[in-house]
C-alpha cells in the first residue's frame, strides 16, 4: 500500500494561513516561540554541520598511521575540542531544549506563546552569541585546545585561549537557565483548560524534567569554568597544584554538571521518540503515569548522584567509588522503564513506517546498544581498562551522539509538515535514514572494538598500535557514509521546504493538540480564541 | 529461553575473534592474583550478560515492529488498559530484575576491584613520573630510565605515580590497568609482570599537543638479566670531598 493512502486526507483549505514578506529585522527581534524555535534550529544544525566536518577531518587523519591531513597535532586537537564542545553545547542541548521545546511546548499545551516571550528572545540571542564565539575558534590565533572537558592544570598552562571556552560555556549556560525559567513557568501556568498534569504529552514531561536538571546543575559548571579562567588570567589557584590548588575539585565540579547534562539531552530526546511512536503506532502510551513517575522522575532523582563514574581512576576516595558504582548501575532501572514504555506503546499498535517512525525504530536499537555498553563503564574494575580508550567514544556516541541524533532528525521530520505546511520527499527521507543507520553502526562498532584492544582516545596518531590501522580505516569509511546520509537529509529538508506538496493540519492523523487544533504552519498566537477541549480529550486518545 | 541462550552463544562466538586478545602467557608472580586473567574473565561474563539482555530486547522490539505494522489506513492501535496491579507490576517486576542483575554485577566488580587496589606483599616498587610528554622511571636502587619500564618476570610490580606538570594517565593495555597521574598527588597501581616480553605503556589522559606521542615500553626481563641491568645502571656512589 502506498504511503499516500495510509495518511489522512489533507485539509488544504487552512494552509493559506499567513503569508508574509521576509524581513530580517522581524526575525532577529521576534518573540514568537515558533520563530525563536527556527532560530535555534538554524544555529543548532549549523553547529552540527561544522562539528561534523571536524569529525570528517579527524577520521581522515586517523585513516593512516602518521600525518595524513595535517602534520600538526595542535590542529587536530583544536578540531577535536570544537567537535566535542560544539556537538554538546551548540547542537544537542540547543536542538532539544531550544528548538523542540520552543516549537512544541506552547503548541502541545494549548498556549498562545511562552510565559516570557522577551526572555525567550534573550535566550536565543545569547545562544547565537555563543555559537559565533565558538566559531571564532577557527579565526583567532592560539585557539583553545583543551577538549570540551577543559581539565586543569593543562587548561591553565596551555598557550591556547581558554577564555573562549569559558565564555562560550557561560553564554550557552545563561541562555539555558533563561530558557529553563521560561519553560517551567510556561508548563506550570499556561496549560489550556483540560490539559491536566495527567494528560500532558510525554515530551512536555520530559522537557519539564530536563529543565529542572538544567537549572540545578548549570550554575555549577558556570562556576567551575569561571574559576578556571580566574586561575589562568587572574593568578588565583583554585585548581592549580603548583600553588596548592586541586585539579580533582574541577574534575568533580565539571562532571557534577556534565553527567546530568547527558540526561538533559536524553530526556527530551526520548520524549520526542514517545511522540513519534504514539502518533505512528496510533496507540496509547503504555503505563503512562508510572512511566512518568518512575521513569522520567527516576532519572531526575538519580541523575545527580552518579557523576563520579567518570572519575574512578582519577584519584577519588574508595567510599565515593563504592556509592557511585551502585548508583550508576541502578540508573538502569528508570532508563529501562522508559524503554519498556516505548516497546509497550508498540504493542497492539498500528505502525506506519514514514521517515520519522524509521528514525524512532532505529533509536530503539541504537539506544539499546548504547545503554548496554554503559554497564561495563559503571563497574570500576572493568572501567579501569576501558576508560579513556576508544571504548568510551564508541559507547557515548551510541548512547548520546547517534541515539539522540536519531531523535533530533526524526523529530525534525515529524514536525516538518507542521512547521512548513509542506511534506518532505519520503524517498529521500528513507535513503538518508538507511545511510545514517548503516554508517553509524560501522563507525562506532569498530570504535568500541579498538577501545577494548587498548587504543586511547584523543590521539592524533597511534604509532604504538599499528595493528589497528585497518579498523581505523573501516571506521573512517563508515563516517563518510554518515556524512553522505546527513547531506541527503539536508537536501530532503531544503527540497521539501520549497517544493514539497502542501499538507493540511494533521497529515499524520495524530490526536495531539498541535496537530488537531492548529493549522500548518500555525499563525502567531497559535490558537486564536484559545482551545476548548472535551472532557474525554487525551493527546493519546486512540482506539476508543 | 534456551533458544535465546544458544543464539547468544552463536553471536558471542562470532564476535569473539574481534573481542579476544592476542594470547600472552602470564606466569603467576609470587602467589599474587593475575589481574589480566581476572579482568578477561569478568569481561566475558559481562559480555554474556549484555548479549543475552540485548538479544532478548532486540528480538522483542523486532517482533513488535513487524507484527503490528499498519494494514488499513484507518486502523488504530488497541492497547489494553492496564489494571492498577498490572501497572505496578510493569514497574516493579522489571525494576527488581534489573536491580538483581545490578547487584550481582556490583558484587563481581568489587571482588576484582579489591584485588586491583590491594598491592601484594613483596611487590617490586617503582616510581613513575609523568611529564609533557613522557614517563620518567626510578628504580629502588636508583637506576633511572625514560619511557622504558624494565621489570623482572613473574613479579608483582607497584608503580607509584605522580606528575610533574599536568594530569596524565598511566595505561598498560596488556595488563588491563591504568591510573591517573595527578600533579600534587601520589597515586598508584600494581600489575603482575608475567613472562618476559614487551608491552605498550601509554598516556590515556589528554595532556596537550603530543599526547599521542607519550608512550613507551614495559620490558619484562628474566630475573638474572634484570638484576644485571639494575646493577649496571645504578648511579655511581657519590664522591665525598
Amino acid at each position: 500500500m502506498s504511503t499516500q493512502a495510509l495518511l489522512e486526507p489533507s485539509d488544504t483549505a487552512e494552509v493559506a494561513a499567513v503569508k508574509q514578506r521576509f524581513s530580517l529585522k522581524e526575525w532577529i527581534f521576534t518573540t514568537d516561540h515558533k520563530r525563536v524555535a527556527v532560530l535555534y534550529m538554524i544555529g543548532a544544525f549549523a553547529a552540527f554541520f561544522v562539528a561534523g566536518l571536524m569529525a570528517m577531518l579527524m577520521r581522515t587523519e586517523l585513516a593512516s598511521l602518521g600525518p595524513t591531513v595535517t602534520a600538526d597535532p595542535s590542529t587536530y586537537n583544536t578540531w577535536l575540542y570544537f567537535h566535542g564542545a560544539a556537538m554538546i553545547l551548540g547542537y544537542q542541548i540547543p536542538a532539544l531544549t531550544g528548538f523542540f521545546a520552543n516549537y512544541y511546548v506552547p503548541l502541545m499545551i494549548g498556549a498562545k506563546d511562552v510565559a516570557f516571550p522577551r526572555v525567550n528572545a534573550l535566550s536565543v540571542w545569547l545562544f547565537w552569541m555563543g555559537i559565533i564565539l565558538a566559531l571564532l575558534t577557527f579565526v583567532i590565533p592560539d585557539p583553545p585546545d583543551i577538549m570540551w572537558t577543559g581539565y586543569p592544570p593543562y587548561s591553565i598552562l596551555t598557550g591556547g585561549n581558554t577564555a573562549f571556552y569559558t565564555f562560550t560555556v557561560l553564554l550557552m549556560g545563561f541562555s539555558s537557565i533563561a530558557g529553563g525559567v521560561n519553560f517551567l513557568t510556561t508548563i506550570i501556568y499556561m496549560r489550556a483548560p483540560g490539559v491536566t498534569w495527567g494528560k500532558m504529552n510525554m515530551f512536555i514531561w520530559c522537557t519539564l524534567a530536563a529543565f529542572i536538571i538544567q537549572i540545578i546543575f548549570v550554575p555549577v559548571l558556570g562556576s567551575a569554568v569561571t574559576m578556571l579562567t580566574f586561575d589562568k588570567y587572574l593568578g588565583t589557584s583554585f585548581f592549580n597544584p603548583a600553588a596548592g590548588g586541586s585539579p580533582l575539585i574541577y574534575e568533580n565540579l565539571f562532571w557534577f554538571y556534565s553527567h546530568p547534562a547527558v540526561y538533559v539531552i536524553f530526556l527530551p530526546a526520548i520524549g520526542l521518540i514517545y511522540e513519534i511512536i504514539a502518533t505512528f503506532a496510533r496507540n496509547r502510551i503504555f503505563n503512562y503515569k508510572k512511566i512518568v513517575y518512575y521513569g522520567v522522575m527516576g532519572v531526575v532523582g538519580l541523575g545527580g548522584i552518579v557523576w563520579a563514574h567518570h572519575l574512578y581512576v582519577a584519584g577519588i576516595p574508595n567510599w565515593m567509588i563504592l556509592i557511585h558504582v551502585f548508583m550508576t548501575l541502578i540508573i538502569s532501572v528508570p532508563v529501562g522503564l522508559l524503554m519498556i514504555g516505548l516497546l509497550g506503546t508498540l504493542y497492539k499498535g498500528s505502525i506506519h513506517y514514514a521517515t520519522p517512525m524509521l528514525y524512532a525504530a532505529g533509536f530503539l536499537f541504537l539506544f539499546l546498544i548504547g545503554g548496554l555498553t554503559g554497564i561495563p563503564n559503571a563497574m570500576s574494575s572493568i572501567y579501569i581498562h576501558l576508560t579513556d580508550t576508544y571504548w568510551m567514544p564508541g559507547h557515548f556516541h551510541y548512547v548520546m551522539a547517534i541515539s539522540m541524533t536519531t531523535a533530533i532528525i526524526g523529530g525534525t521530520y515529524y514536525v516538518f509538515p507542521k512547521m512548513t505546511g509542506r511534506m518532505y520527499n519520503e524517498t529521500l527521507g528513507r535513503i538518508g535514514f538507511i545511510l545514517f543507520f548503516v554508517g553509524v553502526n560501522i563507525t562506532f562498532m569498530f570504535t568500541m572494538i579498538m577501545g577494548v584492544k587498548g587504543m586511547p582516545r584523543r590521539y592524533y596518531d597511534y604509532q604504538q598500535f599499528p595493528e589497528i590501522e585497518w579498523m581505523q580505516q573501516i571506521a573512517t569509511v563508515g563516517s563518510y557514509i554518515i556524512f553522505l546520509g546527513a547531506l541527503v537529509v539536508l537536501i530532503s529538508w531544503l527540497h521539501g521546504a520549497f517544493y514539497g506538496r502542501k499538507v493540511g493540519r494533521n497529515p499524520w492523523g495524530s490526536r495531539s493538540l498541535e496537530w488537531t487544533h492548529a493549522p500548518s504552519p500555525p499563525p502567531p498566537g497559535n490558537y486564536g480564541d484559545g482551545v476548548k477541549l472535551p472532557d474525554d480529550w487525551n493527546p493519546y486518545g486512540y482506539g476508543k | 529461553m534456551n533458544k535465546l541462550k544458544s543464539w547468544s552463544k552463536i553471536a558471542l562466538s562470532a564476535a569473539t575473534p574481534l573481542l579476544a586478545f592476542p594470547g600472552l602467557a602470564m606466569a603467576e608472580g609470587a602467589g599474587a592474583p593475575d589481574l589480566r586473567a581476572g579482568w578477561d574473565e569478568l569481561w566475558h561474563e559481562l559480555m554474556i550478560d549484555i548479549w543475552v539482555i540485548g538479544i532478548i530486547f532486540a528480538l522483542i522490539t523486532l517482533y513488535l515492529l513487524i507484527k503490528y505494522r499498519r494494514r488499513r489506513h484507518d486502523e488504530e492501535g488497541s492497547a489494553p488498559r492496564l489494571s492498577k496491579l498490572a501497572s505496578f507490576g510493569w514497574v516493579f517486576v522489571p525494576a527488581f530484575l534489573f536491580m538483581a542483575d545490578d547487584i550481582f554485577l556490583a558484587a563481581k566488580n568489587f571482588e576484582l576491584w579489591n584485588k586491583m587496589r590491594e598491592v601484594p606483599e613483596g611487590a617490586y616498587e617503582i616510581k613513575v613520573e609523568g611529564f609533557m610528554w613522557g614517563f620518567d622511571i626510578t628504580h629502588p636502587g636508583g637506576a633511572t630510565a625514560t619511557n622504558e619500564l624494565r621489570v623482572p618476570e613473574g613479579t608483582p610490580v607497584k608503580a607509584s605515580l605522580s606528575s610533574r606538570d599536568v594530569v596524565h594517565s598511566f595505561f598498560l593495555p596488556d595488563y588491563r590497568v591504568k591510573w591517573d597521574m595527578v600533579p600534587g598527588m601520589n597515586t598508584y597501581l600494581w600489575f603482575n609482570s608475567g613472562a618476559p616480553g614487551e608491552h605498550v605503556m601509554t598516556c590515556a589522559e589528554y595532556c596537550g599537543t603530543m599526547h599521542s606521542g607519550m608512550y613507551g615500553k614495559v620490558i619484562v626481563m628474566p630475573k638474572a638479566e634484570f638484576d644485571k641491568w639494575v646493577k649496571e645502571n645504578a648511579p655511581a656512589p657519590e664522591k665525598h670531598s
